[in-house]
């Protein structure tokens, strides 16, 4: 249950830091750092949570754009990097990106949290 | 202890973001550019955009509207002519943004800034022409004027007030790509604008360097027949048998101009890196109510640009209450370009003279500070350029301004491995003049006299206007302040010592090649010369004359036409040099000495229709033969200096051989042996034929799988996935269909002028210069399937027509 909450919660911070015009780029690494220092589990599940929330934040935004484009775009920018011209393909790839930096994140927010736990 | 897990955990974290947020090598900032909030996924812009709104804007006066149809074409209404051009300029920016900055900062040699290093000689080259040179004498004239002024200010205030609401996210895609800002506009960057365009039309048209190194081998009656100025089969522009009035300007060669220019045989190294592609032409015509179905003329323009995304047009209308204009404009500059309004509509073509010629400067020293001019040592204005570089140090290039112009060429500045001789560039597009108050006027005109006056002024690059009027009047003037030369004057590098060999004067307008309403009841241009050896001066230039010969002949036959005729004939695909050369190269080829897969390609050049038609096969087989028939029989010659000489035009060519079979040229000078036309004409064959067996096991032997027609993206190699590859159309630079493979009709426009005006056109691509739009390459498979637009004409109670998609209101802040 907890690692659900976790997943959305990340995945839904994602989204929200994204649609705030004032974040950049990197906006929801930190919060993904905080909520998995809130939202306490084991390092493999913080890192899990956060790279499936940003997985579905990045991969959902850049999937909801490229479906009311049509996929116009990404089917050359898919040439560009070279992926075949598959708009799945960068859509997975700008997922991971997210994922990536969200589950390192998560993981040293989830070390932030067990490493005062343990000074205390 | 868990100190170090966070901690490492930690700086893996800082570290991966720090990585993705800087470029590696030509990869852009990873994080930033996949971003969904920055990257290119926000240029991915929705099927259902909607592009109106309402804008509150301190360069505005009163309300403007903007009205979107399907193919996002504006009509602006606007209540005065400032609010007009301020909107045309946000909506340049607004659509094209990184064309206009990218083109600009190219014309004044800054591409460095975007390009990097490899730019570095195009860039000196820009600046060496004179470039910023030529635009900063365009502006003042065009600021002298208070009224046109305010004109360009608007135009850039518009562009501007674009580009500071710009938001990261919304930067267009190259921005992100090459990790670079776009630049504020202003009145210099309009001007650069029409520069390059001067560049383009007129920079290339001449051959002085090469033509000096073709009078360092030949005789001057071998150059009269290599590089004749009056092609037998030309179909002028004024029609022939107009009576010329007697030469208001008489120039006078100089005395000594047999010793020091004409048997001069010194040979120059020095070329241009950036050499406009001299089939930069185009094609106008217009037929009078005597031979429309309608009683109405119908006048028809297809300039042949190179083709790339976004187009170098963009379809707008723009309407106050005293003036009502349709057509394509230029991103970057205010107004129509070629277009029509409700009396009146207007075409135009290149000229294609020769405005640019080259002095050879003797400089005191290696300093460059002072000249050897009219007997004293006179100082030179020196130029200091800095051309900025991405990622790296700017590189310094000092020009030296003489009284002819900037030297191009010197010790300091060549491509070549060495330049021994300093060649100063006096080019027309130097001098003071506004070409943009014609189009200014053109947009307003309400008649012929209207046009006339609108086209007088016009400077560089000289262009045929074409002209038609709803009351039936159709005219066409060869327009541009072009120097009155002695005969053979700028053919070559001229002495640069003395004044003697300057420009005397120039040709009076009045005295330009014109013609009004004429009895055959058309008229037409297609970059051929502009009159017949009767017109007393001399106009030397890179003409063409295969297409207006074809336009001619069609025209002169028709009667009844219709728009639909119109465009039959701009789709036109007929070989013109193929129909004269053919029988020729058939009739001398040794049929016995082919092998039999040489036969077969023989048949099918037989049995071709002359068509340059997508599949035809025939078009391929001849242009591989005639283009290897054209290299055997010159590229010994002209290859016996280095640079070569000019090679013949291909018109040259066919006249030469319908003329005489047995020529002085046909003889390969580098084997023992005498070489006959028909050795040749065999041995060509069969090279030719290697070719056409490679193609073929490619799939390729279709002319347009051969030729491969495409439109690139501005930035061509490196950006492929934005170009359009492919296209099934034929056509050839000879021919009335001009497509070649990146080059060809970028605008194709019909207007016919009965009440209300019914107009079409088309050019390959889209209004919107975003490869996320599907506004970006809608128009290509209309230009590729040889359909047009209909060019809806807006009027004051259309505004709640329902062909309008989009409203962008815009109201004073």
């Amino acid at each position: 249950m907890k690692f659900f909450l976790s997943v959305l919660l990340t995945m839904l911070g994602g989204i929200a830091v994204s649609l705030w015009a004032l974040s950049p780029w990197w906006g929801f690494v930190p919060l993904a750092a905080l909520l998995a220092a809130v939202v306490h589990q084991t390092p493999a599940k913080a890192f899990a949570a956060g790279f499936l929330g940003m997985l579905l934040a990045w991969g959902g935004l850049s999937w909801w754009i490229d479906w009311q484009n049509g996929s116009l775009l990404s089917k050359q920018v898919a040439v560009l990097f070279p992926l075949q011209g598959s708009s799945a393909a960068l859509i997975l790839l700008t997922g991971i990106l997210g994922a990536l930096l969200g589950g390192v994140a998560a993981l040293a927010g989830c070390y932030l949290r067990i490493s005062k736990s343990k000074m205390e | 202890m868990r100190i170090v897990p966070f901690l490492c955990s930690t700086a893996i974290t800082i570290a991966l973001v720090a990585v993705l947020d800087r470029p590696l090598g030509k990869v852009p900032p990873v994080g930033s550019f996949f971003s969904p909030q920055y990257g290119f996924w926000q240029n991915a812009e929705p099927i259902e955009q909607d592009f109106g709104g309402s804008l509150n804007m301190k360069g505005v006066q009163g309300p403007v509207e903007v009205y979107f149809d399907d193919r996002l074409v504006p009509h602006v209404f606007a209540e005065n002519e400032q609010d007009l051009y301020f909107v045309q300029g946000y909506l340049h920016a607004r659509f094209r943004l990184f064309q206009i900055d990218l083109q600009t900062r190219a014309a004044a040699g800054r591409a460095s800034e975007l390009a990097g290093s490899k730019a570095i000689n195009f860039d000196k080259e820009q600046r060496r022409l004179g470039m910023v040179y030529a635009a900063e004498n365009a502006l003042k004239e065009i600021e002298a004027d208070s009224q046109f002024r305010t004109f360009f200010d608007a135009y850039t205030a518009g562009v501007n007030s674009y580009i500071d609401q710009l938001t990261e996210a919304a930067l267009p895609i190259e921005y992100k790509l090459l990790q670079c800002k776009p630049e504020k506009w202003s009145n210099l960057k309009t001007a650069l604008l029409l520069k390059m365009m001067s560049k383009m039309l007129s920079s290339g048209t001449e051959n002085d360097l090469a033509n000096t190194n073709a009078k360092s081998i030949f005789m001057p009656d071998q150059l009269q027949q290599l590089y004749p100025q009056v092609p037998d089969s030309l179909l002028p522009i004024v029609p022939i048998g107009t009576e010329f009035p007697k030469p208001a300007v008489i120039p006078v060669k100089p005395t000594n101009a047999d010793s020091l220019y004409f048997n001069n045989k010194a040979t120059v190294v020095a070329q241009s890196l950036d050499r406009p592609d001299p089939g930069n032409g185009s094609n106008n015509w217009v037929v009078a109510g005597s031979k429309t179905q309608s009683g109405f003329p119908i006048l028809a323009n297809d300039p042949h640009l190179e083709l790339s995304l976004p187009s170098i047009w963009f379809e707008i209308q723009l309407k106050t209450p005293t003036h009502n204009a349709y057509g394509v404009s230029l991103p970057g500059s205010p107004f129509v370009v070629i277009g029509f309004n409700d009396s009146i509509a207007w075409g135009v073509t290149n000229s294609q003279r020769d405005v640019k010629d080259y002095y050879e400067i003797k400089f005191k020293d290696q300093t460059r500070t002072a000249y050897w001019f009219n007997g004293e040592w006179v100082p030179t204005k020196m130029r200091i350029e800095e051309i900025k570089i991405k990622d790296s140090l700017s590189v310094f290039d000092t020009v030296a301004y003489t009284v002819f112009g900037p030297v191009q060429f010197d010790s300091r500045f060549s491509n070549a491995a060495s330049a021994d001789r300093n060649l100063a560039v006096r080019w027309a597009a130097h001098d003071p003049s506004n070409e943009g108050l014609t189009f200014y006027k053109l947009n307003k005109a309400r008649n012929y006299t209207d046009y006339e006056e609108a086209i007088s002024t016009f400077t560089c690059p000289g262009q045929n206007f074409i002209f038609a009027s709803r009351t039936g009047d159709i005219a066409i003037w060869q327009q541009g302040r072009f120097p009155a030369r002695w005969e053979g004057q700028g053919l070559y590098v001229m002495p640069g010592e003395d004044s003697s060999y300057l420009w005397q004067g120039y040709i009076p307008q009045q005295e330009n090649p014109h013609a009004i309403n004429p009895e055959r009841g058309y008229l037409q241009s297609a970059n051929q010369r502009a009159a017949d050896g009767t017109y007393p001066y001399f106009i030397p230039g890179s003409y063409i004359t295969a297409r207006g010969v074809r336009i001619d002949k069609k025209l002169a036959t028709m009667s009844a036409i219709t728009p639909k005729d119109m465009m039959e004939l701009h789709a036109d695909y007929f070989n013109v040099s193929a129909e004269d050369v053919r029988p020729i190269l058939l009739a001398t080829i040794q049929e016995t000495q082919l092998e039999a897969k040489e036969r077969a390609y023989l048949e099918i050049l037989r049995n071709w229709d002359l068509k340059a038609s997508p599949d035809s096969k025939g078009q391929t087989v001849f242009q591989c033969f005639w283009d290897t028939v054209q290299a055997s029989i010159w590229r010994d010659e002209i290859s016996r200096t280095n640079p070569m000489a000019p090679w013949p035009t291909e018109q040259t060519t066919v006249e030469w051989l319908l003329k005489d079979t047995v020529y002085q040229f046909a003889d390969d000078i580098n084997t023992p042996q005498k070489e006959t036309l028909s050795m040749i004409v065999t041995a060509s064959f069969k090279k030719a034929a290697l070719v056409l067996e490679a193609k073929e096991a490619e799939d390729k032997l279709a002319w347009s799988r051969f030729m491969n027609p495409s439109v690139y993206h501005l930035l061509k190699d490196a950006l492929p996935a934005f170009a359009r590859k492919g296209l099934a159309v034929g056509g050839y630079g000879n021919i009335v269909n001009a497509i070649k493979h990146s080059h060809g009709p970028s605008w194709r426009m019909i207007v016919h002028m009965v009440d209300g005006i019914e107009a079409y056109g088309v050019f390959p691509g889209g209004q919107s210069g975003n490869p996320g739009s599907r506004f970006y390459d809608n128009n290509i498979s209309v230009w590729e399937k040889g359909e047009y637009n209909r060019c809806w004409y807006m009027r004051d109670n259309d505004r709640t027509n329902e062909k309008v998609k989009w409203i962008l209101r815009f109201n004073k802040s």
